[in-house]
C-alpha cells in the first residue's frame, strides 16, 4: 500500500501534482494557525508590558479569540467605497497576502525540508518580500481618500529605502557563505551558537533586524498607518474580509521575516549546542523556537517604542544604515579576502 | 517540454499584451501596472530558458524598486491624459522610427541581416563555461574578468548620473532649522538643567 502511493506520487505526473499541492498546504495551513496565534500573543504580550489580561474571555485563556476575531471579519459586509477604483482595491489586499506565502516556498524548515531548493533563494525571498508593497501603494490610491493615500505615499518611500540596507545585508551574509541557496546559508553555519553568523556579523543583524520592522510597518516605523495622524493609514477604507487580508498579510509578513533573520543569522535549523541532547530535537523545533523568539521581540518592540518622525525614519535609512552596511560589506569582503577565508564551492 | 512551449507562449502573450496596455490605456496609474506585470512576465521568460539570477534582479530591481518609484510619481501628478494624447500623431514618427532602429539593431546583433554576429559567439562561449557552473556564478565569472572594464565603466556613469541628479534637485533654503542628533546625544544632564533650591517666600531670579 505504502510503496503504490508513493511510486504513484514520485513517477506520475498527476502524483506529482498532488505531491506539489500536498506539500503547500503542508506549509500553508501550519503557517495560518500561527499567523492567528501570532495576533494573539502579539495582544497578550502588549497586554503584560501595559499590566493588563489581554483576551481572556473567548476559550480557556482567550485561546479561542483569534478565530472569534477570523468569523467576525468573514461574516461582516465588505464595504466598497464609491468613489473608489473597486477593481484595484479589491486585487490590493490578495497582493498583500498572496505575495505574503509564496515566499515561504524557499524557506528551509529542516535539512532537506523546503518545497523549492532553487538556487537563489535568498534573491527570491528579497524579490517577493519587496513585492509587499504594491498592495499597501494600490489599496491607498485606489480608496481614493486623504488618509489611505497619504499612509501609501509614506509606505512606499520606507520601504524602498529599507530595502537598499536589506540588501547590503544580504550581501553580507552570500559573501561569508559563497551560495545563494538557503540551505547552504543554514549549512555553512553549523556548529556552536557563536557559529552562527549573528555574532560575528552584529552590526548586521541589528541593522537587519530595525530594517525588518520598517518593511513590515511595525511600531516604531508604522507611519503608513499611524493612527494619531491617518486615522488607520492606508486601510482606512478597508472593511470586513478585505481588511482581514491586509491584516493576516502583515502578520505573515512579520513571520516572514523573522523567518529570514532565522535563516541568515540564526543557523536555520542547527541547534545552539551541537552535542547529543540538544541534537536529538528535531530542527523544525529549533528553528520555530528561533522564529519565535525574534516574533517576540517584534511584539516587545511594539509595546515599549514611540513611534519615528517620518524625517527622522528616512534619515535614519539612508544616512545611517546604508553607509553603515555598505561599509560593513567591504570591510566583510576584504577580512574574507586578506584572510583567506573566502568561502570555496 | 509541451509544458514548457505552452509557458513560453502564455508570458510572451501577457507579455506584449501589458506592453501594449502600457502606451494604450488612459490612465498613467493603469500603464504603471501594466508595465509591472510585463517586468513580471519578462522575468517568467528569463526563468523558462534558466536564467534564474537575471529573473531575480529583475524582479528586484525593476518590479521592486524602479517602479515603485514610477508609482509614487505618476500617482502624486495629476495628468491630463487628453491633452498628452492630442500629441500622440504628432510624436508617431519619431517613435516609429526609433522603434525600427531598436529592432534593427537587435537583429543586426543577432546576426540575422547580415552582421558578423560576434556578439552571439562570445556569449555562447560564456555559455558553455556555464554549465558545469550555476548561473549566478558564471555571470559573475565573465563581469569580473572578461568586461571587468566595461562593468566599471557603467558603474561609473550611473555614479554620475546619480550625483547630476543630486545636484539638479539639492536646493539650499536659508533659515531653516535642522535637527543635528549627534548634539542631541552629547547633551549631558549637567549641561541642561540646573537643580536650584527656592528659598520660600524669596523666589530665584
Amino acid at each position: 500500500m505504502f510503496t503504490t502511493v508513493s511510486t504513484f506520487l514520485t513517477t506520475n505526473w498527476l502524483g506529482q501534482a498532488i505531491l506539489i499541492l500536498l506539500e503547500c498546504l503542508a506549509v500553508t495551513v501550519p503557517l495560518l494557525v500561527a499567523v492567528a496565534y501570532m495576533t494573539y500573543v502579539d495582544r497578550k504580550v502588549w497586554a503584560s508590558i501595559q499590566l493588563r489580561r489581554g483576551p481572556n474571555v473567548v476559550g480557556p485563556f482567550g485561546l479561542l479569540q483569534p478565530f472569534a476575531d477570523g468569523l467576525k471579519l468573514v461574516l461582516k459586509e465588505t464595504i466598497i467605497p464609491s468613489s473608489a477604483n473597486s477593481v484595484l482595491f479589491i486585487i490590493a489586499p490578495m497582493i498583500t497576502f498572496v505575495t505574503a506565502l509564496v515566499a515561504w516556498a524557499v524557506v528551509p524548515f529542516n535539512d532537506g525540508w523546503v518545497i523549492a531548493d532553487i538556487n537563489v533563494g535568498i534573491l527570491y525571498l528579497f524579490a517577493i518580500s519587496s513585492l509587499g508593497v504594491y498592495g499597501i501603494i494600490m489599496g491607498g490610491w485606489a480608496s481614493n481618500s486623504k488618509y489611505p493615500f497619504l499612509g501609501s505615499l509614506r509606505s512606499a518611500a520606507q520601504m524602498v529605502s529599507y530595502e537598499v540596507s536589506i540588501g547590503f545585508v544580504i550581501i553580507t551574509v552570500l559573501l561569508c557563505v559563497g551560495s545563494l541557496n538557503l540551505s547552504q546559508v543554514v549549512i555553512a553555519q553549523a556548529g556552536w551558537f557563536w557559529n552562527w553568523f549573528w555574532l560575528p556579523l552584529l552590526p548586521m543583524f541589528v541593522i537587519f533586524f530595525v530594517s525588518a520592522l520598517a518593511e513590515t510597518n511595525r511600531t516604531p516605523f508604522d507611519l503608513p498607518m499611524s493612527e494619531a495622524e491617518l486615522v488607520a493609514g492606508f486601510h482606512t477604507e478597508y472593511s470586513a474580509m478585505t481588511f482581514g487580508l491586509f491584516f493576516l498579510g502583515e502578520y505573515a509578513n512579520m513571520i516572514l521575516l523573522s523567518a529570514m533573520g532565522a535563516v541568515l543569522f540564526l543557523g536555520g535549523w542547527m541547534s545552539p549546542i551541537p552535542y547529543a541532547p540538544f541534537t536529538w530535537v528535531p530542527g523544525i523545533i529549533w528553528f520555530c523556537l528561533k522564529i519565535a523568539m525574534l516574533l517576540f521581540v517584534f511584539s516587545w518592540t511594539k509595546g515599549t517604542l514611540p513611534r519615528y518622525r517620518y524625517d527622522q525614519l528616512m534619515r535614519l535609512g539612508w544616512k545611517v544604515f546604508l553607509p553603515v552596511s555598505l561599509g560593513w560589506v567591504v570591510l566583510t569582503a576584504a577580512v574574507l579576502q586578506f584572510g583567506g577565508w573566502v568561502p570555496k564551492h | 517540454m509541451l509544458l514548457q512551449a505552452i509557458a513560453f507562449y502564455v508570458f510572451a502573450a501577457v507579455t506584449v499584451g501589458s506592453g501594449a496596455m502600457v502606451v494604450v490605456s488612459r490612465n498613467p496609474v493603469y500603464s504603471v501596472l501594466f508595465l509591472i506585470l510585463a517586468f513580471f512576465n519578462a522575468a517568467a521568460l528569463f526563468l523558462l530558458i534558466g536564467a534564474e539570477f537575471i529573473a531575480m534582479i529583475l524582479v528586484i530591481v525593476y518590479v521592486g524598486a524602479v517602479a515603485v518609484l514610477f508609482l509614487f510619481v505618476v500617482m502624486m501628478l495629476d495628468i491630463n491624459v487628453a491633452k498628452i494624447k492630442e500629441g500622440f500623431l504628432d510624436y508617431l514618427p519619431i517613435g516609429a522610427m526609433i522603434g525600427a532602429a531598436l529592432l534593427a539593431e537587435i537583429l543586426f546583433g543577432l546576426g540575422v541581416l547580415g552582421g558578423t554576429a560576434g556578439t552571439v559567439s562570445t556569449f555562447s562561449k560564456a555559455g558553455t563555461q556555464a554549465l558545469v557552473l550555476d548561473n549566478t556564478r558564471a555571470i559573475g565569472r565573465v563581469l569580473y574578468t572578461q568586461y571587468f572594464y566595461l562593468f566599471q565603466v557603467a558603474g561609473l556613469v550611473l555614479l554620475v548620473a546619480m550625483i547630476g541628479a543630486i545636484v539638479l534637485t539639492l536646493r539650499r533654503r536659508p533659515g531653516v532649522r535642522r535637527q543635528r542628533v549627534s548634539e542631541q546625544l552629547y547633551r549631558s544632564k549637567e549641561a541642561a538643567i540646573t537643580v536650584v533650591k527656592v528659598p520660600t517666600r524669596g523666589g530665584v531670579s
